[in-house]
């Protein structure tokens, strides 16, 4: 158990009490040179509202403590008063970075709870948009990582990167973000006519792009001495904390669910995993930097391949009657109807499905007690446990570090407190 | 941790000497049952912890989720005959990352005493989400290094998420604007 020992043994992490720190604070001791003080909630480079109790000697951060809650919505309890049709328009507010996934993850459980097969062109049409979704995420991190560190102008050349895939995913669902485009039984309507020209063109734009964030930020002195060697953590310390996605990836542990236990039909596509070397700042920057190279072989080849077919399961009992039969049959009518206020029900059982978003493992654990609305519905998010490095990555670093090191694991505060 | 669960050498076992009750498969004395391709072992509050740890030794070492569950009024749940069924669930999923396999442990937790040893000494990862699952179900985690609230305020009252815990308890007060 050594990995655990060296994990205690560093005292990374401040467990104090509001009070006592207040206590601390009233007491002045000329000898002890040590100060608690406050980052957040409210600060730029915190996204959103993250606020972390740090412990300095000088500048030098001794220990520290996320605190978090601020952006809590008991989203988990209210899944348990919606129906399984209305389920992805609650969980997809929770990452509102990369929605699709969190959608995905809950229709998947949904699906194994019901035991239906959905059609081939939906497997393939919710990859598509899902790696569009890692990218425009990943793009997003780039730009508020630069911001963070000063690098502003990449804040404007990351957002309108990102603009392109969010203006795909308005054509295509309606909506910029919080689709609610992939649910129970398949996605929720077919991609519209002329997406491959869409798609391509972002294919074609992107990669120059990134060949000049690399021009601007990689291989740049001051953006490698402000990455390089910060906020670093081990392959034993990531997996012992749970961390999963670009920060146990940049330890050199090339664990991706994609590889790792396939879902939708990632056997099919070729990919590589992108991995770091010393789990430092950079790695996780590179990483994400070329995952969106990785996911856009993905997307090209989801071009070729997408296969004709339905959107959706043809089962009556998940599905809505398509749109003309509501107004030939009466029976359509009710049905539809159903489905929209009753909802439709789930066999009793439990199932827990997990997608890796570009975060990590995000996992859906849902409990079904055989009506229309989930008996417990949890959302294993990678941010809420990523989080929890981010007193050992910041141990013994400078204070300056820090902004650094929260922003290197991406947290999205709406996934953290749910 | 009064009882001692099987050695941890002995791996799966059905219908041994040392446990006669029934056939029912186990893995470290706990019953084994596959649904939905995913396997989950049912135990208790005495056994939670030995079993952890044991799984942990043959290659679990990834605490990936745990959270808890409320069943009350919930009479659709299929246990193990070997397991009593509780008010509280505690569910963690386990990760082997060398073998790419899951498997959760659902633990079952009074209604009167949910309180479970905490596990944060085999998998430091799983502090937050006990905090969580404290913070919703009130479970109780002994020997927690940092057992405050996590999500909810410091003096919230309750756990938003048992089910006898009802929505919407604030009343929204409308007034009308004066000199209208």
């Amino acid at each position: 158990m050594t990995k655990l020992d060296h994990l205690r043994n560093r005292d990374a992490v401040l467990r104090m009490s509001e009070a006592e720190a207040e206590k601390r604070a009233s007491v002045i001791d000329p000898d002890d040179e040590r100060m608690i003080i406050n980052m957040g909630p409210q600060h730029p480079s915190t996204h959103g509202v993250l606020r972390v109790t740090m412990e300095l000697q000088g500048e030098t951060v001794l220990r520290s403590k996320p605190v978090i809650g601020y952006l809590h919505t008991g989203m988990e309890k209210t899944a348990e008063d919606l129906t399984y049709l209305q389920g992805p328009t609650n969980v997809t507010r929770m990452d509102y970075a990369a929605p699709l996934f969190t959608e995905l993850t809950f229709s998947l459980a949904v699906e194994a709870l019901l035991e239906i097969e959905i059609p081939d062109r939906a497997t393939w049409i919710r990859m598509l948009m899902c790696e569009l979704n890692r990218m425009s995420s990943h793009l997003l991190f780039l730009a508020t990582n630069g911001m963070d560190l000063g690098a502003v102008g990449m804040m404007i050349y990351g957002w309108r990167e990102r603009e392109e895939v969010l203006r795909f995913f308005e054509k295509v669902t309606g909506l910029r973000m919080n689709h609610n485009y992939i649910r129970p039984g398949g996605v929720a309507a077919d991609l519209p006519d002329g997406w491959q020209e869409d798609v391509q063109n972002i294919l074609e734009v992107l990669p120059q792009r990134l060949e000049q964030f690399d021009v601007l930020m990689t291989g740049q002195p001051i953006w490698r001495e402000r990455t390089q060697g910060i906020g670093v953590i081990t392959t034993e310390e990531a997996l012992a904390m749970g961390a999963t996605g670009p920060i146990l990836r940049s330890t050199g542990y090339a664990w991706d669910l994609r590889r790792a236990m396939p879902y939708l039909a990632y056997d099919q596509v070729d990919f590589d995993i992108v991995v770091g070397t010393y789990g430092d700042t950079f790695d996780r920057y590179a990483i994400r930097l070329n995952e969106i190279r990785e996911s856009m072989r993905i997307v090209e080849q989801c071009l070729e391949l997408i296969p004709d077919g339905q959107y959706r399961a043809e089962d009556r009992k998940v599905t809505p009657p398509p749109r003309a039969r509501i107004d030939e049959s009466m029976e359509a009518l009710i049905h539809h109807f159903k489905i929209f206020t009753e909802g439709f029900k789930v066999p009793p059982g439990e199932v827990y499905t997990a997608v890796e978003s570009p975060r990590g493992e995000l996992g859906c654990y849902l409990v079904s007690d055989g009506g229309p609305k989930p008996q417990r519905m949890h959302i294993r998010a990678p941010s809420f446990v990523n989080l929890q490095t981010l007193p050992h990555m910041m141990h013994g670093g400078l204070l300056a570090d820090a902004i650094a090191v929260i922003s290197s694991i991406d947290p999205i505060m709406g996934e953290v407190d749910r | 941790m009064t009882e001692s669960p099987a050695s941890l050498d002995e791996e799966i076992e059905s219908g041994d000497e040392d446990l006669p009750e029934d056939d029912v498969e186990r893995l470290h004395g706990s019953a084994v049952v596959v649904n939905n391709d995913q396997t989950v072992l049912h135990t208790g509050t005495a056994e939670y912890h030995d079993l952890i740890q044991a799984l942990s030794d043959d290659g679990y070492g990834v605490c990936i989720d745990l959270c808890g569950a409320d069943y009350l009024g919930n009479d659709t749940r299929l246990l193990p005959v070997t397991v009593t069924a509780e008010r509280f669930e505690l569910v963690v999923n386990l990760l082997d990352v060398e073998a790419s396999r899951r498997l959760r442990v659902r633990v079952q937790l009074p209604e009167a005493a949910p309180i479970v040893a905490t596990i944060t000494d085999i998998h430091p990862g799983a502090e937050a989400m006990e905090r969580e699952a404290n913070d919703m179900f009130g479970l109780e985690f002994e020997g927690h290094p940092d057992p405050t609230p996590i999500l909810l305020p410091d003096d919230w009252q309750g756990h938003p998420l048992r089910k006898d815990y009802s929505m919407g308890r604030i009343p929204v007060q409308f007034k009308a604007v004066d000199g209208r």
